[in-house]
């Protein structure tokens, strides 16, 4: 039984990683034959390196995750709060039923109806929107229901008494907010901001729909370059992020597995 | 004449949550240096109560003066009352020192004052020593201490506790019971205590304000509420006691299970019916035919400095607490003196509270669940 | 009872609500609006006459079937696989999910060009196949590469949400159970599934929704003809020749497809939890 199941295991994680693995190979190869290894070379690399476009869109993707993320973070947390607080039970399930929307909406839905907002704006104003604020908004929009599923339960696992107490002894709301609550639920809004700058690097559906000529995302550029043919320097840019993203996962699975071991150290 | 005196005053208070009257027209005075004790069963309105004079709660109607002025609307961090909250609420993110200190760090204090307050504060609840500590490195009744620490060090005019002792064990509870006292008496504050605990009511307080359904049942000295309860409910709260209809024969006579009673209490119309409470440690036990009434043993419980007996007679379960051991199925008579009796006028509470013949509230509601889940 | 809200707590949501009036309701109200007009912006059915004539109806029951293909599988796959993580040492299991994030953590466009580049023609598969006699097979450019590709996919969003309600169950309720007599089989179906229907009905919404949906895998894993409704919806909103109008009225059918589908798995976990219960 035991065995078995790690067999199992392990088959299911060869197959997730043969494919990244053989792209990693092949990003090596000297030539652009996707079969025979004719001899290693960082030849595709040096030339994504010099691919500007690809640079560029790296640097758009980063710029645009970097302010959603943290616009999303904002005020999304400032709606949990409100809505944590809100009395009335039907207007509360009114709010997270909207909140829920963009999560269970297809992306594809998400996008179109975000286009269409964005195209009649645009007819109306007369002018070409299409660009970095348009994918902003639509990539904040996205990630707020995140933030906002994030901190809530953090709130919900407040003493109820803190900000009382924080009051109590003096704080106005807003200084009770931040100097006790804050502390409290600041682990859901990293969380929830952390699920944010990587939505927002992963997103492609919704940014394909409200992206214009000016500005395109990695995964946008990605896509216009893999639809048809497979160039090499997608390997090697393929086996970059891969290698970025991998590095970033450990660093934080030790960043966690410390603090879990400071905390143990102390309780003791 | 002695409204000089009043600190606190709530008048015609009332509160009500979807339809519950939470409060109804609560009327209250408080006085300065009093050690004030809120007693009733859960759901009696008495946090609701020391919610609205923390600044926590809006009534829906009534107001709250201090010192003569109306405090309606000032918000809770401009109150000069500090709360300890039921689970003491301590800052997680912040050391004993810090938790401490957090008060007067609002209030912007000079960082030599705020040292030395801390310090003096936590001496006085005996964490001297403790202030790098992590809050969630203590024991309960630590961060109870912090807690109190916390709260009196931004020097408040009235301390409102809300039931601080609920989360500790028997014995640590019985000792903070005492500290708090010192505590109170060495800063010469008010202190306004939740509790439902009729013991660390009548042990500690000054006045006690026993409430239930929203009401104020009775406010008195514990000497008073325990000797001469307003009412049914109160006698039947605080303390064990012995609850008979009875009908008042003239001035200082009463009539009750048969027999006619000399008593201490007047002012009752002849022939008023109303409840008599004989508590059962004031019974004396004799033979039988020597006994003002006479019944039969039915169980003996001991429980160290005493034994508790129930006695029947004539259908009504006595309890009679007594040193001297008496079988079950021994004829025994009682004895009861006029000060061991005291009158109430009838109530809503009369015949809820009636005899021994069950012996707990708990159980009798377990074998009843148990009916009917079968 | 009046709890005394501050300022603050009362109107930290308001921007959040005015962000969500104008780009989650007003975007779909614009949905709405152009699924039932014409070009000309007056009221019409045709969009839905012409979706129910058409190719539309026979497209949306392929995305039907590939969604719900590709959703089994990754159930039967997931399902045991969770079971055997949850049964090695804590420290094995965290390194699996990391290892388990990671594809998850790369775009999606990039995880199906790998499988594109291994299925190719020329690509390595067909090359191994080639030089052990077998000759060329035709891998990508079918409905299986589809699926694989959607299972590739979307695998570890039915994986993390089994795990996650594996991992948290009490494990002295596996002990009680077996030490009430029931067999490894009997744990399994009378006190493991039933606890962790939760997990799969996540995971099922999860898988379910963007396989329904999608438009990239089927362009670069399907047959040249092979449309998808993600690929009708995004022709008609992307290309020239397309109309807004037809595309809202496709997306708006989706939409109300996949609510539809939402409620009746919630419902089905809402009642097995409390039957789970009773039992």
């Amino acid at each position: 039984m035991k065995i078995s199941g790690k067999i199992y295991i392990g088959i299911i994680f060869a197959m997730l990683y043969i494919p990244i693995l053989v792209i990693i190979f092949f990003s090596f190869n000297s030539s652009n034959s996707m079969a025979v290894f004719s001899g290693f070379s960082l030849k595709w690399y040096g030339e994504l390196f010099k691919n500007d476009k690809a640079i560029d869109a790296l640097v758009n993707s980063l710029m645009l995750a970097v302010s959603s993320s943290l616009i999303a973070t904002v005020l999304g947390t400032a709606a949990a709060v409100g809505i944590y607080n809100i009395k009335s039970k039907r207007a509360k399930t009114a709010v997270m039923t909207v909140t829920n929307i963009p999560m269970m909406n297809p992306d594809i839905v998400t996008g179109v109806s975000i286009m269409l907002l964005f195209a009649f704006a645009a007819t109306l104003l007369k002018l070409e929107i299409f660009g970095f604020f348009t994918m902003l908004i639509a990539h904040i929009t996205f990630n707020l229901p995140y933030v906002i599923l994030c901190v809530m339960p953090k709130l919900k696992q407040m003493d109820k008494n803190l900000p009382e107490a924080a009051m109590d002894l003096g704080c106005t709301p807003l200084q009770a907010f931040f100097k006790a609550e804050f502390f409290e639920i600041l682990p859901g809004i990293a969380t929830g901001m952390l699920m944010a700058f990587t939505l927002s690097l992963d997103d492609f559906v919704i940014s394909y729909f409200a992206a214009g000529e000016s500005f395109q995302t990695l995964p946008i550029y990605i896509y216009s370059m893999t639809k048809r043919r497979v160039l090499p320097d997608m390997n090697a840019l393929f086996s970059v992020i891969f290698i970025v993203i991998f590095a970033l996962l450990l660093i934080r699975n030790l960043m966690t597995k410390d603090s879990s071991n400071v905390k143990k150290a102390v309780n003791r | 004449m002695r409204m000089e005196n009043v600190l606190l005053r709530l008048e015609n208070i009332s509160v009500s949550f979807d339809d519950d009257l939470i409060l109804n027209d609560i009327s209250l005075e408080i006085k300065d240096k009093e050690f004030v004790t809120l007693l009733g069963p859960s759901g009696c309105g008495k946090t609701t109560t020391l919610r609205i004079i923390g600044g926590f709660v809006n009534p829906d109607a009534g107001n709250v003066y201090f010192n003569g002025v109306i405090m309606n609307d000032v918000p809770p961090y401009k109150r000069p009352v500090n709360t300890i909250f039921q689970k003491y609420a301590l800052f997680p993110h912040l050391n004993v020192f810090e938790n401490v200190a957090f008060g007067l760090r609002i209030l912007k204090k000079p960082e030599k004052e705020i040292k030395q307050t801390v310090n003096e504060m936590l001496t006085l609840v005996n964490l001297s020593g403790f202030s790098t500590r992590n809050v969630s490195s203590l024991s309960g009744g630590q961060q109870q201490r912090v807690a109190i620490a916390r709260a009196l060090a931004v020097r408040p005019k009235i301390l409102l506790l809300d039931e601080p002792l609920g989360a500790l064990d028997l014995k640590l509870r019985k000792d903070m019971q005492v500290e708090l006292k010192n505590i109170q008496q060495q800063l010469d504050i008010t202190f306004i205590y939740v509790t439902h605990d009729q013991e660390e009511a009548l042990s500690m307080s000054d006045t006690v304000v026993v409430m239930d359904n929203g009401c104020i049942q009775q406010i008195g000295s514990p000497l008073d509420i325990y000797n001469e309860p307003k009412n049914a409910f109160v006698a039947d709260f605080i303390g064990e006691s012995n609850i008979l209809d009875a009908v008042m024969k003239e001035d200082y006579s009463v009539s009750f299970a048969g027999h006619i009673f000399k008593c201490l209490d007047s002012g009752f119309a002849e022939g008023e019916p109303a409840d008599a409470v004989v508590r059962p440690e004031d019974i004396d036990l004799v033979e039988p035919e020597k006994g003002m009434l006479s019944g039969t043993v039915t169980s003996v419980t001991f429980r160290g400095v005493h034994f508790e007996i129930i006695v029947d007679i004539r259908g009504f379960k006595w309890m009679i607490q007594t040193t001297d051991y008496y079988p079950v199925g021994m004829s025994v008579g009682l004895v009861i003196g006029p000060d061991d009796i005291h009158i109430m006028k009838k109530s809503e509470y009369s015949g809820r509270f009636g005899d021994y013949s069950t012996y707990s509230d708990e159980i009798e509601e377990l074998s009843e669940n148990t009916e009917e889940e079968v | 009872m009046k709890t005394k809200k501050s300022l603050l707590q009362r109107y930290a949501a308001s921007p959040y609500m005015v962000w969500s009036v104008l780009f989650v309701i007003a975007p779909l109200l614009f949905v709405i609006y152009y699924a039932f007009t014409d070009r000309n912006g007056t009221f019409s059915f045709n969009n839905f006459s012409r979706m129910f004539s058409g190719e539309t109806p026979k497209v949306f029951v392929i995305s039907l079937a590939f969604a719900f293909v590709s959703t089994l599988i990754c159930l039967i796959i997931a399902y045991p696989l969770a079971y055997s993580m949850i049964k090695t040492k804590k420290k094995t299991q965290n390194m699996l999910i990391m290892l388990f994030m990671l594809p998850m953590w790369m775009n999606f466009v990039l995880r199906t060009y790998a499988i594109s580049f291994l299925l190719e023609d020329r690509g390595l598969i067909n090359q191994l196949f080639t030089s052990i006699g077998l000759g060329q097979i035709k891998l990508i450019n079918t409905s299986g590469a589809v699926i694989f590709g959607m299972i590739y996919n979307f695998l570890p969003y039915m994986l993390l949400p089994i795990y996650s309600v594996m991992s948290k169950m009490d494990k002295s309720l596996i002990e009680a159970s077996e030490d009430l007599g029931c067999n490894r089989l009997h744990t399994l179906t009378k006190v493991i599934l039933p606890l962790s229907i939760p997990g799969i009905v996540s995971g099922i919404t999860m898988v379910f929704v963007p396989s329904v949906s999608t438009f990239y895998i089927s362009q670069k894993l399907g047959p040249s003809d092979f449309t998808l409704i993600g690929d009708e919806i995004e022709t008609e909103i992307k290309s020239a020749a397309g109309s807004y109008n037809y595309g809202s009225a496709i997306s708006f059918v989706l939409m109300i497809l996949i609510f539809i589908c939402l409620i009746v798995m919630n419902k089905f976990s809402d009642e097995d939890a409390q039957g789970g219960m009773l039992v």
